[in-house]
């Protein structure tokens, strides 16, 4: 897996909800290891596009998986918790996934240890601070070993410091080489964190640029619009 | 008035002396009402997840079936099974026609509709929350609504406690199957039709209170057990 | 001595035994003891007269009857689906019907007891008498209420044939058509016998009932006995087993023990010693008739 190795390809794909086009004809490649940021208004297609990417939307137009790439998963702006305990839950994610028993307790442990959640492991799940909750949701997804993980507006819902620590968490899965795809609101976090920013608009995709260029010269006079004026629901920090 | 008060005295007396045939009845009747759930909810439990975790043709028409279902008049049932079970019918040389067994059958049967619905119902709203998420974690829908109904436990304990309630209130079915007889099918319920219309209304009072505190308790147990619960869980919501 | 349990119904059984061992530790219902069925009447239940008699004969015998207590035309039906192992009745002209059609061997009499007409203790319709048709004739012309068991039942049987001595059909049916020959407030509650009594105490109408319920009857209010003795009120009771030629899983031998016990001197001497407040319910009468 050199980079430079598309792991993840989706071309001319269109999904319609009843009417409404969400996507029309985006083409998206993704290499290894890189950190793509999704940008866009609400209702410009970016969750879709990642739910077509992940391969759970139908869709018309072509998607190619590679061989390493088929480990994927997903996390969401509000992660779901059963009513279980923080270990049962990690427990449950690693069934679900089909990691054998064996390795499962060693798993759970470490993915406590790297979200500093180990003094929590018996604790309600749903009892957890939204913060942490979002790190669980993360080493979660993380204890599966996914090439890809794709992310849903992650820090969407979180406070300034839960969300510096998932930002942190993040950033140490791109450091060990994880592919990650995540759409966001703030221009803030995809300058930080991304390699790659693709700017989406009513369902095509009208930017795909390394975060310095993305944020260095403005190609499209929309985008600078975006970027600085009539865009006040977007956070800059 | 004075009748009422009259009939309490005696109930009161009838309790203190240990009445046997009091206490032989009320016995009968929560063991055929405990098994009744028990069965009841094995079953219905399992259809519950069944069919608001599968996908199938004919899907919508077995909802609307098992809805009207919940409306059946329990002296239908009664009937229905009497017929079954009586030994000019098919299944009479089981020779169960009435023997408690059969009054379990035929509760079993109207209570079965009750928790397969409420579950079938409640298993839907939590996939709509919930469901997603744990598709994407690698759940096949059947085990989703599975674990659904495991995370719902609480919701499910108070499906349970209606369903034994009809149990234990069942008269109609009960009477037709069992046929009342005096040590072996007489339960509460139609030994207070019997009390009453011989004028022996004491008894039937009495009966009719140990009724209402048997569920009472149960009632109250769930309530208790379920607020201990809500204080360590849903905290961050 | 067979067991009438099939391998299925010993699994259905098992089964559902063992979720009761689950629930409560209970024993299970004992589906290994010697028992029969039986299919008679509520007025004969209601009048606490099995639980004088039965435990006589299980002590007798180790059978344990199971009464389910129902009316005569129901009672008959059961035995026809052949649901009881032994029928104990009081309609005479059913019950031969019921053996003539092949159900079950032939009927012997049992006890006796009378029927009596009950009705407010102010009487407002003047039927207080020793001849029953009379009675029946002043009710008609009055706007009394009556309450009838319309259930098929022994005692609706006698109820019809009484109405019929006195001229008119079925009550029932007569008020439901533009012709009425009764002024009579006829109810029809389809009901057992207490059930009816208790209507009739509480609204204070006039019924017909067997002597044993009446006597055991608890509710009484306002109600007394108001017509007895005619002859025509003579009930009689009779025990029929169910024929296993016709049904393979009846009890015959076990009923045909039952049947054999209660017309002997011991159970005729059982059924002789019930009283209720010092008075005689049932009367004995397995030799004549």
């Amino acid at each position: 897996m050199t980079s430079g190795t598309p792991m993840l390809r989706v071309d001319g794909i269109c999904v319609r909800y009843g009417d409404v086009a969400a996507l029309r004809d985006v083409s998206l490649s993704i290499e290894c290891g890189e950190v793509v940021a999704l940008i866009g208004a609400n209702g410009s297609g970016k969750t879709t596009l990642l739910q077509a990417l992940h391969g759970v939307v139908v869709h018309t137009g072509t998607r190619t998986v590679a061989p390493s790439a088929k480990a994927q998963s997903m996390v969401f702006q509000r992660p779901f918790m059963l009513r279980l305990s923080v270990w049962h839950n990690l427990q449950l994610a690693l069934w679900l996934a089909g990691i054998p028993a064996a390795t499962r307790a060693s798993r759970a442990t470490e993915a406590l240890q790297r979200a500093g959640l180990s003094e929590l492991r018996y604790r309600q799940a749903r009892a957890l601070s939204s913060g942490q909750q979002q790190r669980l949701a993360l080493v979660r997804a993380w204890a599966t070993r996914p090439a890809v993980l794709f992310l849903d507006e992650p820090t969407a819902s979180l406070d300034p410091s839960a969300k510096k620590e998932v930002e942190a968490l993040l950033a140490s899965f791109a450091a060990d080489g994880m592919t990650l795809e995540m759409s966001t609101h703030n221009l803030g976090q995809a300058k930080r964190l991304a390699t790659r920013v693709v700017y989406l608009d009513r369902g095509t995709i009208r930017a795909d640029l390394p975060t310095d260029r993305f944020f260095g010269e403005h190609v499209d006079g929309d985008i600078e619009l975006f970027l600085k004026g009539g865009l006040t629901t977007w956070e800059m920090h | 008035m004075s009748a009422f008060v009259e009939s309490f005295r005696t109930a009161a007396a009838l309790v203190l002396d240990g009445y046997p045939v009091l206490w032989r009845t009320v016995r009968l009747s929560l063991t055929v009402s405990l098994t009744v759930c028990l069965i009841a909810a094995g079953f219905g439990l399992a259809v519950g997840v069944w069919l608001a975790g599968a996908r199938f043709p004919g899907r919508r028409a077995l909802l609307l079936i098992l809805n009207t279902l919940l409306a059946l008049p329990s002296v239908v049932v009664g009937l229905v099974v009497y017929l079954l079970l009586s030994r000019s019918g098919p299944l009479g040389s089981m020779g169960i026609l009435f023997t408690p067994s059969a009054m379990v059958i035929a509760q079993a049967i109207l209570v079965l509709a009750v928790i397969a619905a409420l579950s079938r119902q409640l298993i839907a709203d939590s996939l709509r929350d919930g469901g997603d998420q744990l598709r994407s974690m690698g759940g096949r829908p059947l085990v989703c609504a599975a674990l659904m109904l495991l995370h719902e436990r609480w919701a499910v304990a108070t499906i349970l406690l209606p369903a034994f309630g009809r149990a234990v209130s069942e008269v109609g079915a009960v009477m037709i199957v069992g046929g009342n007889i005096d040590g072996v099918t007489r339960v509460i319920t139609t030994t207070i039709a019997l009390e009453t219309s011989k004028g022996d209304l004491p008894l039937a009072l009495v009966l009719g209170i140990v009724l209402l505190v048997v569920v009472g308790l149960i009632n109250g147990a769930i309530g208790v057990a379920h607020r201990a619960q809500g204080k360590a869980m849903d905290f961050a919501r | 001595m067979g067991n009438a349990l099939s391998e299925t119904g010993r699994r259905v059984h098992a089964f559902v035994l063992a979720c009761f061992a689950t629930t409560l530790a209970t024993g299970p219902a004992a589906a290994q003891d010697k028992f029969i069925v039986m299919a008679s009447t509520t007025s004969t239940e209601q009048t606490g007269l099995f639980s004088h008699l039965l435990p006589a004969f299980k002590k007798a015998s180790g059978i344990d009857v199971r009464v389910v207590a129902l009316g005569t035309g129901q009672a008959l039906d059961t035995g026809r689906r052949g649901d009881a192992d032994v029928l104990l009745v009081h309609d005479k002209a059913a019950e031969e019907k019921f053996v003539s059609e092949g159900f079950g061997l032939p009927r012997r009499a049992v006890m006796y007891n009378d029927f009596v007409l009950v009705g407010p203790a102010a009487d407002p319709a003047g039927a207080k008498s020793t001849d029953i048709v009379a009675a029946l004739v002043k009710l008609a012309s009055s706007n009394a209420a009556f309450v009838s068991r319309a259930d098929k039942s022994g005692t609706h049987a006698a109820e019809l044939r009484y109405w019929k001595a006195a001229g008119f059909g079925d009550p029932a049916l007569k008020i439901a058509g533009k012709e009425r020959t009764i002024r009579l407030d006829y109810r029809a509650c389809g009901c057992g016998m207490g059930a009816a009594i208790n209507i009739a105490s509480s609204t204070d109408a006039y019924t017909l009932t067997d002597r044993g319920s009446w006597l055991s009857f608890k509710n009484r209010g306002d109600l007394k006995v108001l017509v007895q003795g005619d002859k025509r009120l003579f009930n009689q009771y009779g025990v029929i087993v169910v024929d296993a030629a016709r049904f393979p899983h009846a009890k015959t031998e076990l009923a045909k023990a039952f049947s054999d016990w209660v017309v002997s001197a011991d159970g005729q001497a059982a059924i002789a010693a019930y009283k209720i407040s010092g008075e005689q319910l049932f009367y004995p009468n397995a030799a004549k008739n």
